[in-house]
């Protein structure tokens, strides 16, 4: 894997020839010189040959935005392609347009808006704060399974009403939905087909029940969702399964990290921890969980000169616009009290601005509550293993010693 | 400069002036009034600087434009009074102008 290769230098190699959906770049890490090499250079660039077909890249924050709210040009749409530069044929409302996917938005929505945040705050301070009381002191561990897997998979096992003891499942299809490599996607959901059989078991039990405050039980009692097809149905939960895992889970691990190369910011955020939120924003950026979303064109486009055809597939990336030094002040920094720090790519913008923001931003915030509380100190022990995929941009495990 | 005021869900009031051509959404950010996060700046692309507008000046401040309906679909809790605090620029006739913002925005 990419880890073994050495490490390209990103001026090695004529613009043309990059390819920055090379998921070897962001494994070994080495994506970002690439990407600001097209940011200074050919913002909206063109790959014209790579393992997924030719596509364009976005790599500048507010061509990133436009193209975002956009939808009428740049679609999502699943039968184009989905949201992701490998081809998907998973149907769900992040891969729909309008209008199918402002219905099944809708059904899903209401879970993570305000009230029912402030019903789960509880909940989730609770769980937290048991994962870090079990921790082991004084000798080394992976924070990525004790402590980023867990929570999430915890609070994903609370929002479904997922049978808790087999909660590990979620983990499992999650993993399986989007990093764990396969060959086709015709076998990928092969694989997946358990994870299908399960909630449709669990949706056909809480249609008969009386609705609940879960996520399956409103979308199982909600009409738009009612008249979602088995494959709608089954994309829309694997869509809530990685959404609510994998970004928070790797901004958790993130967390730990950019703690550990900026210690600085750590000692600002102990001696006053009121800036927790906004260290909370600017962890989000500074990870920016999600590389890229992909849209394609609907019609023809002119962007910075360059024609982009109909049918054509674009990379906005996200990870690249929130280095924009032109829109973000010393954009490659640390600065957990930056000013205008909500102000970062990685929810999206637009129609498809991620749902569970606010309850992405509960759990981290919630997290360093508990942490300062216990004044636990956390030693990175080691460098981070990072996933294989130019998609998800996390950490496969990360070595830690905590002591108190 | 005209006065705006801002309703919090508790029924706190703030009232400051803002610059003719500045927008209820830069208003709230320059004067430190939470509940506004306003996370895209102000292109009506995020839905964080969410409003109700007060019954007295719906039909001066008039309905969102297509782009914003849009986003105010995915906010929570909209009713017929909700507009983006972001798409309504501050002009000096808008002396006065009292907006309420929704429960739990941030």
């Amino acid at each position: 894997m990419g880890s073994m290769c050495p490490v390209l230098d990103p001026h090695s190699i004529p613009i043309e020839k990059i390819d920055v959906s090379d998921p070897a770049l962001f494994q070994n890490d080495s994506i970002g010189s690439f990407f600001k090499r097209l940011r200074e250079e050919d913002p909206v660039h063109f790959c014209a040959d790579s393992k997924i077909g030719p596509f364009w890249s976005i790599t500048k924050f507010q061509d990133i935005v436009d193209v975002d709210s956009n939808h009428a040009a740049f679609s999502s749409d699943s039968s184009r392609g989905g949201v992701a530069l490998e081809d998907r044929v998973r149907r769900n409302f992040i891969a729909m347009d309008p209008p199918k996917h402002d219905e099944q938005r809708k059904a899903v929505s209401p879970i993570v808006a305000p009230p029912n945040l402030r019903n789960l705050e509880g909940l989730i301070r609770e769980r937290t704060a048991a994962v870090l009381d079990d921790l082991p002191r004084g000798v080394e561990f992976d924070w990525v399974e004790r402590v980023s897997v867990d929570l999430t998979t915890k609070m994903l096992a609370t929002l479904f009403d997922f049978p808790y003891e087999e909660r590990h499942l979620l983990t499992e299809w999650s993993n399986l939905s989007v990093t764990v490599p396969v060959e086709t996607d015709a076998e990928r959901e092969k694989l997946l087909q358990p994870c299908y059989d399960y909630f449709g078991k669990l949706w056909a039990e809480r249609q008969k029940q009386p609705p609940k405050n879960d996520l399956l039980s409103m979308l199982a009692h909600s009409a738009a969702a009612r008249s979602m097809d088995a494959a709608e149905f089954n994309g829309n939960v694997l869509l809530l399964i990685v959404g609510g895992n994998d970004t928070t889970r790797n901004t958790m691990t993130a967390s730990v990290l950019a703690m550990h190369q900026n210690p600085g910011e750590l000692e600002k955020l102990h001696k006053n921890p009121e800036l927790i939120p906004s260290m909370v924003s600017e962890t989000i950026r500074w990870q920016t969980p999600l590389s890229h979303m992909r849209r394609t064109a609907t019609a023809d486009v002119w962007l910075r000169g360059k024609h982009i055809r109909k049918g054509d597939k674009i990379a906005m990336w996200y990870l690249s616009g929130n280095r924009d030094d032109e829109y973000i002040e010393k954009a490659d920094e640390y600065i957990i009290d930056r000013k205008n720090v909500r102000q970062h790519l990685s929810f999206g913008f637009g129609i498809h601005r991620c749902v569970g923001n606010r309850l992405a931003e509960l759990q981290l915030r919630i997290l360093w509550e508990e942490i300062l509380k216990r004044n636990i100190t956390i030693e990175v022990m080691g460098p981070p293993v990072r996933t294989y995929s130019n998609f998800i941009h996390g950490y496969e495990s990360l070595p830690v010693e905590v002591s108190s | 400069m005209p006065r705006v005021v801002y309703v919090q869900p508790t029924g706190t009031q703030q009232e400051v002036e803002l610059t003719v051509g500045s927008t209820v959404m830069s208003g709230a950010l320059t004067n430190g009034i939470s509940g506004i996060d306003g996370d895209c700046g102000g292109q009506c692309a995020c839905g964080t600087c969410h409003v109700y507008i007060d019954d007295e000046w719906i039909e001066r401040i008039g309905p969102a434009g297509e782009r914003e309906s849009e986003m105010l679909m995915f906010a929570a809790a909209v009713q017929p009074n909700s507009r983006l605090g972001c798409q309504i620029t501050i002009e000096r006739d808008l002396e006065g102008l009292t907006v309420y913002l929704p429960d739990g925005q941030h």
